[in-house]
């Protein structure tokens, strides 16, 4: 179990002095039913295809990740050395679950994965990602997305 | 993460997440989460059990029907192989001692390319069995990478590199492809823990790449630019796992 009461104790403090950004109020759309959501992954892992740039310090930007993309096409390149990468190297929906929500839409539990997943770094402070991630939802919603899977690392 | 949920949905799409800290959760109040005890970089809990990242995403994406938020539930499940206890990789490939080492450099180097070659068919194993590999970021070959390691560590080779202004970045590239290769292997050899924190133990405790690494983050602590200062101070080696390295501090 991993809770942060059972880190080191400079580890926990750390993790405790990160700045979390604070808003007034929490917007909340009410969703359609889920067996008809069309859901979206946005990863803060640090994810893109082999061909694409690796992320770098403060990088506020996110690379897309076509749903037919290859497991093997996959790599990382977030710039913190400061968690496990390793259940990422054995499987890679243990960062991006996408054969398993292609499994729940076989099920029929969700309507259908969305054509487009995008990954941002989550070092980067979230305030400078704020008009990448609103531009962002304009183009999910031209993806008819009514649901997005947020994924941390 | 919490952030990003909050604008795609004053956006106007519904949003649902996996929360790996709590306290920043609870913080930040996206509109829903679903909180996991489960390692950082570990968000579904459990590699290769299909039945288990099921359940979480499914109590994740449950979320969606709930009428009003913020809304922030606990996944009820550890992951059952994140016990406290590591467990002690047993390697086939002898890396000998490492608290033999001498501190010389060709020694070290040289134990260094022995251990990249001696894993080699173990990585090769992995690479066709899961006909995948997560090694590629710094574009170079894993030889490659430990050569631009290797180099950056001799005094007589580095000033020539450090005429690069990108190298900051390849290195740091570089010692995450060298540790995925090493992470990847070992994760092939039978009987091997999967769980995290053995696989960190054993790489930053017992082999030679980590000294190597370690040098390197030694030196870059010593130069004068704040690129490379910023890359030995955080993203070489994990916080938690400097204390391996008090001995050549």
């Amino acid at each position: 179990m991993t809770r942060l009461s059972s880190y080191a104790e400079d580890e926990r403090r750390h993790l405790l002095e990160l700045p979390c950004p604070t808003f007034d109020s929490t917007p909340f759309v009410a969703a359609p039913a889920l067996d008809t959501l069309r859901i979206a992954i946005i990863s803060t892992a640090g994810l893109h295809r082999r061909e694409d740039p690796p992320f770098g310090l403060g990088a506020s930007d996110y690379r897309l990740i076509p749903s037919n993309t290859p497991a093997n096409d996959l790599i990382m390149s977030h710039v913190s050395t400061n968690f496990d990468r390793t259940g990422f190297q054995m499987d890679v929906n243990m960062v991006f679950p996408l054969d398993r929500l292609n499994t729940l839409v076989e099920q029929g539990y969700i309507g259908s994965v969305a054509t487009y997943h995008y990954s941002f770094m989550g070092a980067t402070e979230p305030e400078k990602m704020e008009a990448t991630a609103r531009n962002l939802a304009g183009i999910m919603k031209k993806d008819g997305v009514s649901g997005v899977l947020l994924v941390p690392v | 993460m919490g952030a990003l949920a909050h604008y795609i949905e004053e956006e106007g799409i519904a949003t649902t997440q996996i929360s790996l800290i709590r306290e920043h959760t609870e913080i930040i109040k996206p509109p829903r989460a679903l909180w996991v005890s489960f390692e950082l970089g570990r968000p579904l809990g459990i590699p290769n059990d299909e039945n288990f990242q099921l359940k979480v995403l499914r109590q994740a994406l449950h979320l969606f029907a709930a009428e009003t938020g913020p809304i922030l539930e606990d996944f009820p499940e550890d992951a059952p192989d994140e016990g406290t206890e590591q467990t002690q990789i047993a390697c086939p490939v002898s890396f000998g001692n490492r608290d033999e080492d001498n501190g010389t450099e060709p020694s070290l180097s040289s134990r260094f390319s022995r251990e990249i070659e001696e894993l080699s068919p173990w990585y090769s194993l992995s690479h066709s069995k899961k006909n995948r590999t997560t090694i590629g970021i710094s574009g170079l070959s894993i030889n490659e990478a430990a050569n631009l390691l290797s180099l950056f560590t001799d005094n007589t080779r580095r000033p020539e590199l450090l005429q690069d202004p990108a190298l900051a970045d390849q290195l740091r590239l570089a010692c995450e492809d060298i540790k995925a290769y090493y992470f990847e292997a070992i994760s092939s050899q039978p009987g091997q823990p999967t769980d995290g924190k053995s696989l960190a133990a054993w790489f930053w405790r017992d082999t030679a790449a980590a000294l190597m690494i370690n040098r390197a983050r030694e030196i870059c602590l010593a130069e004068s630019s704040g690129k490379m200062r910023l890359l030995g101070k955080l993203l070489l080696i994990p916080r938690n796992q400097l204390h391996n390295f008090t001995r050549v501090e």
